[in-house]
């Protein structure tokens, strides 16, 4: 199906692009329905969340809309006082469940990317050089990461988090938390990059092309840059989408705990925290649709980084 | 009736693209104490052969058609424990790389004792007896002791022989020798290669020997089959197909094969299969700026050079200890002369050409380019200017994300010699004067064999229009036929341009076809230093002789 | 030898760094003055409390009494509840490790069981049928995991407790809840959610590894000597399989202790976790302190039994790394 979209459309498009939508890849794809239907999943998760303003019915942030009259409607029956019907009930606030989970993702996807972005840049860049100058530069960096290694991530996510809450003064911890978790998450996971690329690396610079370009004398940078970099990419977009489940999953575990998200911006975490506390009292939908919402986004990542490293890295099936 | 028959085996591997046929229709008859050779280059399917008789195929491979039958009984259509039976009890396998096919972390008794066991009926002891006597047989000193040893305790040829002696210890009949001597050096290869024929004898064992090397098929081999392209083009006695052979690529094959025992002008290409690019040496000579040279005085000066490497850090300098990679060495390289380096795999040869290339610092010693010292000196770039390299990997020194013109334009570039219309200008010439078409720079490496990646190679080293020309095995990556080639260019090269080469090789053929004077390296010290003919017909070092000894003599086929 | 001093040396350097860092944090996060002493408070009582904690020394020298005093055990008072804070972290100590060991042992057993044999049946439909399930198992935060088996098991059946740690029975300074009905039916459902997501993690590290040796040459050529199946999976295979994963395992056991903090919040297990929840919640930072080290240390000593396992298990190492 996406082969024969490709072919119809591919006229249109740059030739750049033309290769790439007809190469290997995009076979292996396009024999997959499970990556392509984990593909579509998150695809519409993320439009769903970035568009959430426009496509949620309601604004569950704006006091105005809301009415405590309306709290604890079931999924899809009329309120008992007031009539009004949500599509997949209402908390205990009166909020609609389906506009607080879109707008819950939000404040997870946006987590989740900026960590592993910044995990990213500063896993590839110390993994770059570690490799590439070895030496005393490389075992500082990558005795650093072993330390960290031992440490699990969720702990130093925790620590870190702890520690900025301390250092910080009271009236800013809520305003700066999404950036605080961002950080912490971002920092606990820059140890997969930096090994990665690391690993990597240490294979391209033994290339004879890497000698070609010392040969002519073409400075460090330069070298890291334009001949290293893109050759160590592939493994680090299986790294990232894999870290982008464990980013979003450290996100929601940090906000259950009430050490993330603050009440103002809660994320898909914070809203199971809210819905765990009505589980015994049976208003099951508070709590069972925001979870489902976090394991579809989960798995769908956690399914295509699967599928992109059996396909990246063809040796392994 | 023969030991083993193959009759019209044919093995299909199903692709994105289409059905690749890596054996067409192949027909092998071998006999016991038979040693067998399968030759042919890169991609005939001489591997996928052997693979498809042990019933080991690679997946998605299989057996579309034919038979394989063993003492009159087919083995081709077996269930997997059938064949499982049959592996080891009467057909076994070496491996090409002996570094990977020992389990490393069981000794090598037990994995002997563990393979004699699963195949002949002996106690512990028996078994562990008759290991001992299998370590004997391959000539391992001390067997009782070494017995107990892990593999990372054996050098690489004698991990060899404990390879052959685990293919041997279970009986077989059939032995299946992949390229076993392709990883070693050559004097153990002359070693490992006259075991595995003494013990072919002895035992009446059949041997499929699966190789690139015409040396190795002349040297050791009984009867020899020709694969080109997945068919076998001709089978018969060693002596009748490489002096006679009938088959228009077997003569091609033959003919593009360095000579070790005289040297030639350049390689008779008899080309096969439209696969042959002119390289146009006219062209790229005209525009070729010339350099007033002085015949008198040597281009390259090298004293003394000494490289070495930290083996064991500590933080006390006096408690560091170093192995000395190169040692004291000194030669001249006169303007528009080939010299040649030759020595086995840590011999130091790579280390000092990357010294001389401006790669590593050197440790001790002084190298001087036309005149001027530039030993460790702090700016190269007008030394760097004027040398280029070529390489050995073809598939490794080219930038897998690079294109092709970025990749020849980047030395130019660099050196601020040439920029914009001009340059791509340049590389269209380039690419078209080394037998490529222009339109090859809008690609990408992978587009590309490994022929035309080393001609790609030689058109960015050759884009500065260098004076100096290093070049690291430059074909021992390659498959003979190609070989050929890039080797007439060279020589091409150095005819119509004047370069000044310094051709390092661990292959004694090829340095005799392509070098005027050669240094014989040995752990890091030149033990002899002459000109080429010189040097092949009457060699004063006890080491030279010894490794010219090694060199496979190509008894049997004609000079052209 | 070297090597494993070598370690050891690196270890302790590490539990120094990490000392550092929860010194730094009990020093210099707000004044500990503040934090230790209320509103009502006298300028003597200032004098007396920062010369009771030597806040005048030069910083090695308090770093110095730092150690000394972790050394013995001794991190001062938690600032909210008052109490001393080895006091607290010795009572809370036994609930955290049993629960961290009946899941280990969960997860280690089962993982590496399953990991084996989806590799070897990498064909087969229940190894592929366990490896997708695994990928949800990965999917599925350890906190949703012990929410659902709380809404499944106590909400739902009503079968067993969604909170607490049952009847604990005191045997010298240990309580253990081994001993007792409730205390078992207590730990069934944190010991699972605990293990399950490790076991998955482990089970599919395990199976990588063993794909990645079955390709290895001397794999190969083990089966082309016609050794048995079983010869290959187990006694070359899996032998070579070990050396990666213990370290993973190391690491996992690291995990299951630091995933516990999430365990024990959902199920309000009176462990070590819980306590250090609450401290980062009410920047109780003693306690932070006090748990930072005493894990590290925890870490340090399966890091250092890891490597030794190593010398054990790899030949190549046994002479001092050539």
């Amino acid at each position: 199906m996406l082969t024969r979209f490709c072919s119809k459309w591919s006229c249109l498009l740059p030739e750049r692009i033309r290769t790439a939508l007809d190469s290997d890849f995009m076979w292996r794809l396009s024999r997959s329905p499970v990556a392509i239907v984990s593909f579509v999943v998150f695809a519409l998760l993320v439009l769903s969340a970035v568009f959430a303003p426009w496509i949620a019915p309601f604004n569950p942030y704006d006091p105005a809309s809301l009415d405590l009259m309306n709290g604890f409607t079931p999924p899809a029956t009329a309120n008992d006082f007031t009539g009004q019907r949500f599509l997949l009930g209402s908390d205990d606030q009166g909020r609609d469940v389906l506009s607080t989970i879109l707008y819950g993702m939000r404040i997870s996807l946006f987590v989740g990317f900026s960590a592993v972005l910044f995990a990213m840049v500063l896993g590839i860049s110390l993994g770059l050089i570690a490799g590439y100058l070895g030496g005393w530069v490389d075992t500082v960096i990558m005795r650093i990461a072993d330390v960290q290694l031992t440490f699990p991530s969720i702990l130093v996510a925790m620590l870190i988090f702890g520690i900025a809450k301390g250092v910080m003064p009271a009236e800013y911890r809520d305003q700066m938390a999404i950036w605080v978790l961002i950080i912490s998450i971002g920092l606990s996971d820059w140890v997969q990059f930096a090994r990665v690329v690391r690993g990597a690396t240490l294979v391209e610079k033994g290339r004879e092309y890497v000698m070609a370009a010392q040969l002519i004398g073409q400075p460090t940078p330069i070298i890291m840059w334009r001949h290293i970099l893109p050759n160590v990419l592939s493994p680090v977009l299986v790294i990232a989408t894999i870290s982008l489940a464990l980013a979003i999953i450290a996100e929601a575990t940090l906000s259950f705990l009430g050490v993330g998200a603050p009440p103002t911006q809660p994320s898909l975490g914070t809203l199971i925290r809210i819905g765990q506390s009505f589980m015994f009292s049976g208003e099951w939908w508070i709590l069972l649709f925001p979870a489902c919402t976090l394991l579809a986004l989960a798995f769908s990542v956690n399914l295509l980084g699967d599928w992109l490293r059996d396909t990246l890295n063809p040796k392994l099936r | 009736m023969a030991l083993l028959d193959i009759e019209n085996l044919t093995v299909k591997f199903p692709t994105r693209t289409g059905v690749f046929v890596a054996v067409d229709q192949a027909n092998l008859s071998i006999e016991p104490g038979q040693i067998h050779g399968l030759v042919g280059e890169s991609g005939a399917g001489k591997s996928t052969i052997g693979a498809a008789i042990m019933g080991l195929l690679e997946k998605p491979g299989y057996i579309s058609g034919g038979t394989i039958s063993l003492k009159g009984k087919s083995i081709s259509g077996l269930d997997k424990a059938s064949l499982q039976a049959l592996r080891g009890k009467q057909i076994s396998m070496i491996f090409q790389d002996p570094l990977t096919s020992l389990n490393p972390l069981l000794t090598v008794g037990d994995q002997l004792v563990e393979t004699i066991q699963a195949h002949l009926d002996l106690t512990s002891g028996q078994a562990q007896q008759r290991a001992i006597e299998y370590l004997e047989l391959v000539r391992i000193p001390e067997p009782e002791v070494r017995i107990d040893q892990f593999p990372h305790q054996f050098s690489g040829g004698m991990r060899q022989r404990i390879v052959i002696a685990l293919a041997l210890c279970s009986e077989p009949d059939v032995i299946i020798a992949d390229e076993p001597t392709t990883a070693l050096d050559v004097s153990i290869q002359a070693q490992i290669l006259s075991l595995i024929k003494e013990l072919a004898r002895d035992k009446q064992v059949g041997v499929i020997l699966i190789t690139h090397d015409m040396g190795v098929i002349a040297d050791t081999t009984d009867v020899v089959s020709v694969m080109y392209q997945g068919k076998v083009v001709e089978t018969g006695t060693t002596a009748q197909v490489l002096g006679e052979p009938n088959h228009a690529y077997t003569q091609s094959l033959i003919s593009a094969v360095p000579r070790p025992d005289e040297k030639m002008h350049r390689f008779p290409l008899v080309s096969y299969g439209g696969r042959s690019h002119e390289f146009n040496i006219e062209s790229l000579a005209t525009s070729w700026k010339k350099v007033d040279i002085d015949p008198e005085k040597p281009l390259f000066e090298v004293s003394n050079l000494t490289k070495r490497f930290l083996k064991k850090s500590a933080l006390l300098p006096s408690k560091q200890t170093f192995s000395t990679a190169v040692d004291g060495v000194s030669f001249n390289i006169q303007q528009g002369e080939v010299f040649g380096i030759v020595g086995e795999s840590g011999s130091g040869k790579s280390t000092l050409a990357r010294m001389i290339a401006g790669l590593y610092p050197t440790d001790g010693g002084h190298i001087v380019f036309d005149g001027q010292d530039i030993t460790n000196a702090k700016d190269l770039s007008d030394y760097r200017r004027q040398i280029q390299m070529i390489f050995q990997d073809p598939y490794s020194s080219l930038n897998p994300r690079m294109r092709i013109d970025a990749i020849i334009g980047e030395p130019a570039k660099h050196h601020k010699l040439l920029s914009g219309k001009a340059l791509q200008h340049r590389v269209d010439e380039l690419l078209e004067q080394v037998g490529l078409s222009a339109a090859a720079g809008k690609k990408y490496p992978h587009e590309f064999s490994g022929g035309q990646r080393q001609r790609i190679s030689i058109a960015r080293a050759l884009a500065t229009q260098p004076r100096f020309l290093i070049c690291d095995e430059p074909t021992s990556a390659l498959d003979v036929s190609i070989q050929a080639q890039i080797l007439n260019i060279l020589k091409d090269l150095q005819e119509h341009l004047n370069l000044t080469m310094l051709f390092i090789s661990h292959d004694l053929p090829v340095i005799r076809q392509m070098c005027d004077r050669v240094g014989v390296m040995q752990n890091g010290i030149m033990v002899e230093q002459r000109e080429t003919e010189a040097l092949f017909t009457n060699p004063q070092r006890a080491y030279t002789q010894e490794l010219l000894s090694f060199m496979p003599t190509l008894r049997g086929i004609k000079s052209a | 030898m070297n090597y494993i001093f070598k370690r050891v040396a690196q270890s302790g350097l590490v539990l120094l760094v990490v000392g550092l860092v929860a010194f730094s944090m009990f020093r210099f996060m707000g004044d500990p003055i503040d934090n230790m002493l209320g509103q009502e408070r006298t300028q003597e009582d200032v004098e007396r409390l920062r010369d009771e904690l030597g806040l005048d020394l030069p910083f090695p020298v308090q770093y110095w009494h730092f150690l000394s005093d972790a050394v013995q055990g001794n991190f001062g008072v938690s600032y909210r509840q008052g109490r001393a804070v080895s006091e607290i972290i010795a009572e809370r100590i036994p609930a955290t490790l049993e629960l961290a060991a009946v899941s280990a042992v969960l997860a280690i057993s089962l993982g590496i069981f399953l990991g084996v044999f989806t590799a070897i049946r990498r064909e087969g439909w229940l190894a592929n049928l366990i490896m997708s399930t695994s990928l949800i198992g990965v999917s599925l935060p350890t906190f949703l995991i012990g929410v659902m088996l709380i809404y499944f098991f106590s909400v739902y059946l009503g079968w067993l407790p969604s909170f607490g740690r049952g009847e604990a029975v005191q045997l010298g300074f240990w309580s253990t809840g081994f001993l007792t009905v409730s205390g078992w039916q207590a730990l069934i459902l944190p010991a699972l959610t605990l293990g399950l997501y490790q076991m998955t993690l482990i089970m599919r590290l395990v199976r990588s590894e063993m794909l990645e040796v079955l390709r290895q040459d001397y794999v190969r050529f083990a089966r082309a000597r016609g050794l048995s199946e079983r010869a290959v999976n187990f006694r070359h295979a899996l032998k070579n399989t070990l050396v990666p994963v213990i370290t993973v395992i190391g690491l996992q056991l690291g995990s299951i202790i630091a995933f516990a903090i999430i365990t024990e919040s959902i199920f309000q297990w009176p462990g070590l976790g819980l306590l250090f929840i609450n401290a980062i919640q009410f920047v109780d930072i003693p306690v932070m302190a006090a748990y930072l080290m005493l894990i590290s240390v925890i870490f340090v000593t399966i890091n250092l039994a890891v490597d030794l396992l190593y010398v054990v298990i790899d030949p190549r190492l046994r002479e001092g790394g050539k």
